[in-house]
């Protein structure tokens, strides 16, 4: 039996086992819908509003500022569309999410104005850039939290008071972030925030928006009153229960200093593969969260490393799940300034809680053999080497 | 693992014999790219590349139980076939993208990733034999056994180090034997209809591709009829009768669709690309005993020291033809045909055959000596 590593936490993590826990009852006893007059509604009512309140929590909020979607995506969508009209302007950066990116792609094509910020060879917007696109009709700023290839940290907080004084929404995709490192909505000063269950082992399907009191939000999906009329739909409580529980154990996290252990298991990691010749780290100098880590090797094809390290037993990335079979090497490591070839060399590892030391002794004894392997076999690499 | 019965029922022969198989998909052409263009479909459905097909490959592997991969080689594909096929037509010659993807992906590109992989040899449905000869110490590359399937003509290029690392499981074996085989394994796609055309280029319309393919490269921003490749229709002897669009619409030997009304039937005979001259005349004209190949590969002798007697294919359909073929430089052959044979085409390949033995091939540039 081949031994199974999981470094690949930023594209989905295991639902851990309290959370399943928490999850059973509601596919089972408790089955009611949460709208529902009788004791079967009550009792998964309460369910959704206790995890309503750890998610809170999590984001130092008020629970009435939460909204449960099905997910990141819709989340961004619904901050996005939820507070866009046409003519306005909005200004988001090179290296979103794709659904942040292709929201405001389609809002260009039907009336918006967008402003793309670039960013620089670390992976970071300069906040003067942001401040600099503003223009009269700008209605939202979104800029996320944390990059999900890189990792890099974005100074949202300044961020926040810049669209604070011009009295602009500000929408920060914080799907990377939530659950590695503390996120407080006063702090980043933002109006929506988005989060996602399963980048933090909670459950795929899914996730919340943050909506600061007061902020004028059209809903994209009409029916019921559910989510204060701001999502319709039946809640998803299974999953909404799993979220709240995933919170509640990132919560106590943090105050175990699980984020500085990820930290440290992550760095070992880092410094042993870049000893490998040829390497660098993509976003070095960038405030990171604590899981991620984006290395290329030169002269090799990052498709054929993910897919033999695969059969050698370890699961990381070329970068968003999302862009693989796409021709265009990563739009974010593209928007860094990185070469084409060196781009698509690069490879993301992401830890998450279920990862032991041991998992990263098993990637620091398959990725340099494998890297060597590819490299031999490679006319790119040696073309490189004899230059 | 291209969706298909053939690639498929490999995969489940491989693996019934207890080998560790590792299933790829390459993703080659993105069949949407040029939806939208003047005369291109929307979607394209059942077609190599196409999610559909992927889908198939994958559902294969899964039912086989064994680790499945897509690998995006477009960029080399556009670059080494789709590139190449649309500037050899637009030089009057006749392309065959299907050799040029072996030579340059399936068998190069494809095998370093396997080999990179840690796959000692790539597997594929083609209909082909390979063969390791003790005493020459080569391997050789043979006709099938399904000789309606024969897919040699196409693997002309692979070299030593390429079919060492080869197998074609279906060599010995019938189409219909494959599809009972492949119903056998319950394998979903059993039944599906086998592909025929070129895979990027839908319901085989090429000039409606070349047009799409140039305006969106931005290097046919007028039309494809426009004045840059228009040219004259002459007869053999030099005599203007009419007009044509542009060299890539014809073939040498095409009779339909040539724009001109005389008495007897014309034909191509010639494309002139540097003066952008189609040359027609009439059926007889087409006949040449001779022409020169260039590029060559050989497969099974290193050199052509003397003379030798083969059988030679000039295109996919082509009744292979006795023939004398001699060294004519590096890389190059002289083929002299016992018989002259109809419409000798620049950019398709002549492929020697000793019986059953592929002796090698190279790319006909042109009739003349």
């Amino acid at each position: 039996m081949v031994r199974r590593v999981y470094l690949d936490n930023n594209a989905t993590t295991p639902v851990l086992p309290e959370v399943l826990e928490a999850m059973r009852p509601y596919f089972g006893e408790h089955f009611g819908n949460a709208s529902s007059i009788h004791r079967h509604g009550q009792e998964t009512r309460a369910a959704v509003d206790r995890a309503r309140e750890s998610v809170a929590a999590l984001l130092s909020c008020p629970a009435s500022e939460v909204v449960f979607t099905s997910g990141g995506t819709e989340a961004d969508n619904l901050a996005i569309f939820g507070v866009a009209s046409p003519g306005d302007h909005i200004v988001t950066s090179t290296i979103e999410h794709h659904a942040v990116l292709n929201s405001c792609r389609h809002l260009e094509a039907h009336g918006c104005e967008i402003t793309y910020v670039p960013v620089d060879s670390c992976g970071l917007v300069d906040p003067g850039d942001v401040k600099r696109a503003l223009r009269s009709n700008t209605s939202l700023i979104t800029i996320m939290l944390a990059n999900n290839e890189t990792g890099a940290v974005q100074s949202v907080e300044e961020i926040g008071k810049i669209a604070a004084e011009a009295g602009v929404y500000f929408h920060t995709d914080a799907v990377q972030a939530a659950g590695k490192i503390r996120v407080d909505v006063n702090k980043i000063g933002c109006d929506l925030l988005t989060i996602s269950g399963h980048k933090f082992h909670g459950p795929q399907g899914v996730g919340a928006l943050y909506v600061r009191k007061g902020t004028q939000l059209e809903p994209m999906l009409f029916g019921g009153r559910h989510e204060r009329s701001r999502r319709a739909g039946t809640e998803n409580v299974p999953g909404i229960v799993g979220l709240g529980k995933a919170a509640e154990l990132a919560q106590t996290g943090f105050e175990r200093g699980d984020d500085q252990a990820m930290s440290t298991g992550r760095g070992r990691l880092e410094r042993e593969l870049l000893k490998i010749e040829a390497t660098g780290l993509n976003g070095e100098g960038a405030p990171r969260v604590p899981n991620t880590t984006n290395i290329y090797f030169d002269g090799i094809e990052g498709e054929a490393l993910v897919i033999a390290l695969d059969l050698k037993g370890l699961a990381v990335s070329t970068g968003a799940a999302c862009s693989s079979g796409a021709i265009e090497p990563s739009h974010v490591l593209t928007a860094m300034g990185l070469r084409p070839d060196r781009a698509k060399a690069s490879i993301r590892f992401s830890l998450g809680k279920q990862n032991s030391a041991e998992d990263i002794e098993f990637a620091l004894a398959t990725v340099p053999a494998t890297v060597s392997r590819l490299r031999e076999l490679s006319p790119v690499y040696r073309n490189l080497v004899s230059k | 693992m291209s969706g298909g019965v053939d690639s498929s029922t490999v995969a489940a022969m491989l693996r019934a014999e207890g080998r560790n198989v590792i299933g790829l998909t390459m993703q080659l052409w993105n069949q949407r790219r040029l939806a939208g263009h003047e005369g291109m479909p929307e979607s394209v459905q059942g077609r190599c590349c196409s999610i559909d097909d992927v889908y198939d490959a994958r559902r294969v592997a899964e039912t086989l139980g064994i680790p499945y991969y897509v690998v995006n080689h477009e960029e080399r594909f556009e670059r080494d076939v789709v590139r190449p096929f649309v500037e050899e037509y637009l030089a009057g010659r006749t392309p065959i993208p299907c050799s040029l993807c072996n030579n340059h992906l399936k068998f190069d590109q494809l095998l370093v990733v396997a080999r990179q992989i840690g796959a000692d040899r790539i597997a594929t449905g083609h209909y082909a034999q390979v063969v390791f000869d003790e005493p020459l110490g080569r391997w050789l590359l043979k006709r099938p056994a399904d000789k309606s399937k024969d897919q040699t003509y196409f693997l002309f290029g692979l070299t030593q180090e390429q079919l060492s690392r080869t197998l074609f499981p279906l060599g010995g074996m019938t189409k219909p034997e494959v599809r009972e085989l492949a119903r056998k394994h319950n394998l979903v796609i059993a039944e599906k209809p086998d592909s025929q055309e070129i895979c990027f280029v839908p319901g085989g319309d090429y000039k409606r591709f070349l047009e799409a393919y140039l305006t969106e490269q931005g290097e046919l921003p007028a039309g494809i009829s426009s004045k840059t490749i228009a040219g004259e229709m002459v007869t053999t002897d030099g005599k203007v009768i009419g007009e044509h669009a542009g060299v890539h619409n014809f073939t040498v030997g095409q009779r339909k669709g040539l724009g001109l009304a005389t008495g007897s039937p014309l034909y191509v005979i010639q494309i002139k690309n540097d003066t952008r001259q189609v040359v027609v005349g009439k059926d007889e004209e087409l006949y040449s005993r001779t022409l020169r190949a260039r590029r060559v590969n050989l497969i099974s002798t290193p050199e052509l020291q003397e003379p030798m007697r083969v059988a030679v294919k000039i295109r996919h359909k082509h009744q292979p033809a006795p023939a004398l073929i001699e060294s004519a430089g590096p890389d190059e052959v002289r083929v002299t045909f016992d018989q002259p044979q109809r419409a000798l085409t620049p950019g398709q390949a002549a492929v020697f055959y000793d019986g059953d033995i592929v002796v090698g091939g190279g790319w006909i540039e042109n009739s003349a000596s």
